[in-house]
């Protein structure tokens, strides 16, 4: 495109401004916010085990799941979970290879989170100062050689929408979890309705996590932004606004669902290991 | 502040005065010689944009008690474009990034006197885009422009917004996503949402316009299954 030349030398050097306000607060937050989660994430998946409370071998307990174990494809060594898809890990599993049924399973959420908008602009910012806020002055090597997401390696957050497809399935798997999480396997052998705090944090979980989902401006786009004529269909207009609320919030959501899908899972954690009960309300 | 420096002025700053009070004021008692652009002085013609404190923003719409008190003001011209003097920066870039945007094409009239029926909520998204004033506040902050000056690859948030308003408009049948994608550099774009953030019109620019052309470009040219299915339909 020609247009009349622009020099414009930058004078900011990285983290310079003339902002008075506390700008840092934010993506220090945001840093600190998600490191933590990762930290406590990768964690949680490489113990491999205090999973899962309940099921055939912890009698008299509600069936609760971590949402970082599900679904379940092989249980790790040694555990029934009552969970598994397939069952035992199979004997063909490298010795030497590290297993954690969660370790098959976080990279599909992460890459959801790591490519979803909300958080693109979230660590753009925050993990490399992109800018770090704005008007504030980026690191100079970057300068006119910025790429964004216009360019490899970035151009391929293009491709969101795939995850988007997979964390919905991930919604049914959870929502399912939620559901068993109502019931109890008695000592007669036999499963019993009843309702325990645990079951509250599991249905809590995906409730936000379906609200984060569904809030995704890919979901936006599909249901009913991608027509200009969205009153051509009533299912389409009533669609759209719904998902055009969720999107509004869609920070909230990804922020409280984060924090909740980690506290699910120390809940069941803790509440495995022994440390904290899983108290029964109702049942 | 011509050649980068600057200039202190002491004002007394009485209730109710907004930073272009403050630079009238100025004006008028100690350099009539300061350059600065105004027309409206109510938020609505888009002339005064400036950095205050180093956040883009109107200079007749901030108000002096919003500012941190018993400080000095700082009061800068807009960093994206060439300064011409003082406080007013060539920002004929722009008008020249929008001739090149291709114009309003409508389908034909839908009834017989050569109007068209379209429904309120259609036209919604469109509206919000319309709000926009062209202060540029939008541009000045990006840093795709600011730090990285992307001028000649990237058309900068204004004129996403500009061109979703065309684009959303049920009645334009012209297409505008392959300028989107390489001329206009929409890829640049990186939603820090810096431009939603100092947009005096609350226009939601970077969730309301600038994602959902991002979507609409994956649609035509990254989503492999979209392109297969269209591939399918146009062959059917
Ligand atoms: S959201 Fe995009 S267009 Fe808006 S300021 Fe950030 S990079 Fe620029
Ligand atoms: S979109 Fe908002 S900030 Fe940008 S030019 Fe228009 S009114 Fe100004
Ligand atoms: S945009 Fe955030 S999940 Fe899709
Ligand atoms: S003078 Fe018109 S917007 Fe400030």
């Amino acid at each position: 495109m020609s247009r009349s030349p622009i020099s414009l030398p930058q004078v900011r050097g990285f983290l310079q401004t003339n902002r008075r306000d506390l700008w840092w607060l934010q993506p220090t937050a945001t840093l600190l916010g998600l490191l933590a989660f990762i930290v406590y994430s990768t964690w949680g998946a490489l113990q491999g085990t205090h999973y899962f409370l309940g099921g055939p071998s912890q009698i008299g307990s509600q069936h609760l799941l971590s949402p970082f174990y599900s679904p379940v494809i092989w249980d790790g060594a040694g555990l029934t979970s009552g969970h598994a898809w397939i069952g035992a890990l199979p004997s063909w599993w490298p010795a030497w290879l590290l297993f954690s049924p969660a370790l098959l399973i976080l990279p599909f959420p992460g890459f959801f989170r790591f490519t979803c908008y909300y958080y693109r602009g979230a660590y753009y910012k925050a993990f490399w100062g992109d800018p770090t806020s704005c008007t504030v002055g980026e690191p100079s090597f970057r300068g006119e050689n910025y790429r964004g997401e216009q360019k490899l390696p970035l151009i391929l957050q293009n491709l969101h929408r795939y995850a988007l497809y997979i964390a919905i399935i991930f919604i049914f798997i959870l929502g399912w979890d939620a559901f068993a999480s109502l019931w109890y396997t008695g000592s007669d052998g036999k499963d019993h309705f009843g309702i325990s705090i645990g079951s509250l944090v599991l249905t809590t979980n995906v409730v936000l996590l379906g609200g984060y989902t569904f809030g995704c401006h890919c979901w936006r786009h599909l249901v009913g932004g991608r027509h200009d004529c969205l009153s051509c269909s009533k299912m389409r207009q009533n669609a759209y606004e719904r998902v055009s609320w969720l999107n509004s919030r869609h920070m909230l959501f990804a922020w409280m669902s984060l924090f909740w899908v980690g506290f699910t899972d120390l809940y069941v954690r803790m509440c495995s290991m022994g440390i904290w009960t899983d108290w029964r309300l109702i049942g | 502040m011509q050649g980068g420096g600057f200039k202190d002025y002491s004002v007394e700053v009485t209730d109710g005065m907004v930073v272009l009070d403050c630079i009238h004021k100025i004006q008028a008692e100690q350099a009539p010689d300061l350059a600065c652009r105004w027309n409206c002085k109510a938020g609505k013609c888009g002339s005064c944009s400036a950095e205050i404190n180093g956040k883009p923003a109107l200079m007749c719409m901030t108000r002096m008690e919003t500012l941190p008190p018993g400080e000095p003001v700082m009061v800068e011209p807009m960093q994206t474009f060439p300064i011409i003097r003082d406080l007013v920066t060539d920002v004929s870039w722009n008008y020249e990034v929008k001739k090149k945007i291709k114009p309003f094409k409508p389908r034909k009239p839908d009834n017989a006197d050569g109007t068209w029926t379209v429904f309120q909520e259609d036209v919604e998204r469109s509206q919000e885009f319309r709000k926009c004033i062209e202060c540029f506040l939008c541009q000045d902050v990006c840093h795709v422009l600011r730090d990285h000056h992307k001028h000649d690859e990237f058309i900068g948030p204004r004129f996403l917004v500009f061109t979703a308003a065309l684009e959303m408009n049920p009645l334009d049948t012209e297409n505008r996503l392959a300028d989107l994608k390489d001329r206009d550099g929409i890829g640049y774009c990186n939603i820090t949402k810096c431009c939603t953030k100092v947009c005096p019109e609350h226009i939601t620019i970077t969730d309301n316009a600038i994602i959902p052309l991002k979507e609409r470009v994956v649609d035509e040219f990254y989503d492999p299954l979209t392109m297969l299915f269209r591939v399918f339909r146009a062959r059917s």
